[in-house]
């Protein structure tokens, strides 16, 4: 899959240069997907052929079968796969927590009974059930972005697409957002989160990194780390305890498959 | 020299029904020359704080001295507080306003009066500061790159000879890069005797920056202490919202099973005291 832009950046030559270049990707359910890259490697543009908010200028996407580029097939596909943006205050309709949380499921013309039922179950997974009369300009911004969440969630697709949900959010907002997404993928979500931050991937599946456009790397979490990967290459920061664990695994210690704080301790404490 | 709080309260919009207590009896001492780190969740008052250090917010409660100058009403010295202390608001970008990032940076010593044949002087060492190409000088200030204008805004306040810079979440969606380069540019004007007061919700950055950190809650002094001190604090009187750095956390959990390490947020420290410094 390759996108260009329409009127996007030029390279020498004067050609416009791809977002996207020759993509080729699979992501299977029930799987937590995590894209990285720095910024402008391509992430958001890859996400947003997902649900066939972008259509690619060459190859194509398929959404369970269904090829995005075929009008007939938007509708279902977009009751596949919900999409949360980066910035809550871009995608936040209504002005009262429940009915914004609604407003997926009435455009997919679900039963007003089911509407009901599927915001209150959104709201509690998203820890907003409390606030459900409130308007939603009294929200803090962490709890913008989980109602951004919660919105996609009653939509009730088998497949959610986060672009960078956490980007918003203060350190405490940030492992809330992350415990809720780890609780959706054990009950059986297809997840795909896209990220520039190394730490937030630990309890994801597999990882796909870009890099200008083009997929640099991809693989098992746990690989992620046991390779000698350019991360600084690729613009991306490696946290102090990935180094660390890097340090000790070169020096042929015993460490854990994935560098947690948790795991980190057991390994060093036998 | 330096910038002294006593029991300072702040309360925003007193007798209405928006009556809310942002700051209470704060104390604490921030020496000139060191570097001074706030840090606390959102809503923990730290910005309110900040704004209380050059007279933007004048104390309702408590007394602060600069200097020995007291920040209040109708006082004669709130004019050179203002000039000893540089405020950098959060996203300082969008204070810029001027033609060129030259006159942009010559805005506030020509307003402090300082004579037309020294503003060239300032405009250039402040430019040369925070690393701004020379280049950028006659350029409009908006037509920069996000990390350029972070640097312009920055510059501008510099372009005063502050003796104390206080900013407030200065990287604030700034990427990994851009980050590193703004605390290497801080690290540089304290080292030049600049005393800077960075008002943060990354308490790694606190911890390996800081000379002394006060950690607020609710409008409320949590601890102020040296960033090992804070750190221990922290270990044993958890914040809420206000997480130990993975490192920290690390080397907490091992002292608590025994192992001999330092509490700290160094990973070589801890790989020192359990396998000893080998090369």
């Amino acid at each position: 899959m390759t996108f260009v832009y329409p009127g996007g950046a030029a390279d020498s030559s004067g050609r416009a240069r791809p977002a996207l270049r020759n993509v080729t990707l699979s992501i299977y359910e029930g799987e937590w997907v995590a894209l990285l890259g720095s910024n402008g490697s391509g992430k958001s543009t890859l996400a947003k052929h997902l649900n066939a908010l972008l259509v690619p200028s060459q190859g194509d996407c398929l959404v369970y079968g269904l090829s995005t580029r075929d009008e007939k097939n938007v509708f279902p596909i977009r009751s596949t796969v919900a999409m949360v943006f980066q910035n809550p205050e871009n995608q936040i309709v209504g002005t009262v927590v429940e009915e914004d949380a609604a407003f997926g499921p009435e455009n997919q013309g679900v039963l007003p009974e089911e509407i009901v039922q599927r915001v209150e179950a959104a709201l509690t997974v998203a820890g907003l059930l409390e606030k459900r009369k409130k308007p939603t300009y009294t929200l803090s911004g962490g709890e913008k972005q989980r109602l951004a969440v919660a919105g996609a969630l009653a939509m009730d697709t088998p497949c959610l697409v986060l672009d960078e949900p956490t980007a918003m959010l203060d350190p405490a907002g940030r492992t809330e957002l992350l415990r809720v997404l780890s609780n959706l993928h054990a009950s059986g979500k297809t997840i795909v989160s896209i990220t520039h931050r190394l730490e937030e991937i630990l309890s994801c599946d597999r990882a796909v990194i870009l890099h200008r456009g083009e997929i640099a790397w991809e693989g098992a979490v746990s690989d992620l780390f046991l390779s000698d990967l350019p991360f600084k290459e690729w613009g991306l920061d490696i946290p102090p305890l990935v180094s660390f664990w890097r340090d000790l695994r070169a020096e042929g210690r015993s460490v854990p498959p994935v560098p947690t704080v948790a795991a980190m301790a057991d390994a060093l404490c036998q | 020299m330096s910038i002294t709080v006593s029991g300072l309260g702040h309360t925003y919009h007193p007798g209405t029904p928006l009556e809310t207590r942002a700051l209470r009896d704060i104390s604490f001492e921030f020496p000139a020359g060191t570097w001074f780190s706030v840090v606390g969740h959102t809503g923990s008052g730290k910005s309110t704080l900040a704004q209380h250090l050059n007279g933007i917010l004048l104390p309702m409660e408590g007394k602060i001295f600069i200097d020995g100058l007291e920040v209040k009403e109708k006082s004669p010295s709130l004019r050179e507080i203002r000039r000893k202390v540089g405020l950098v608001f959060q996203y300082p970008e969008q204070q810029l306003f001027a033609e060129t990032v030259s006159d942009e940076l010559a805005f506030a010593p020509r307003n402090w009066g300082v004579p037309e044949e020294d503003i060239p002087g300032r405009v250039s060492a402040a430019a040369a500061q925070v690393g701004l190409d020379e280049g950028c000088l006659g350029r409009s200030p908006f037509h920069l790159s996000g990390g350029e204008k972070r640097k312009a805004a920055i510059a501008s306040v510099l372009s005063s000879r502050p003796d104390y810079l206080v900013l407030d979440e200065p990287t604030a969606g700034l990427d990994s890069f851009s980050r590193k380069e703004l605390t290497r540019l801080l690290s540089g004007l304290r080292n030049e005797g600049m005393g800077i007061l960075l008002v943060t919700h990354d308490l790694d950055i606190a911890l390996q920056m800081s000379d002394r950190i006060l950690v607020l809650d609710g409008g409320r002094r949590i601890v102020c202490d040296t960033p090992a001190a804070v750190l221990d604090h922290l270990r044993t009187h958890p914040v809420p919202g206000l997480q130990l750095p993975e490192i920290a956390a690390l080397s907490a959990a091992l002292r608590e099973r025994g192992k001999n390490v330092p509490l700290t947020w160094n990973w070589k420290e801890i790989k020192s005291a359990l396998f000893g410094s080998q090369k």
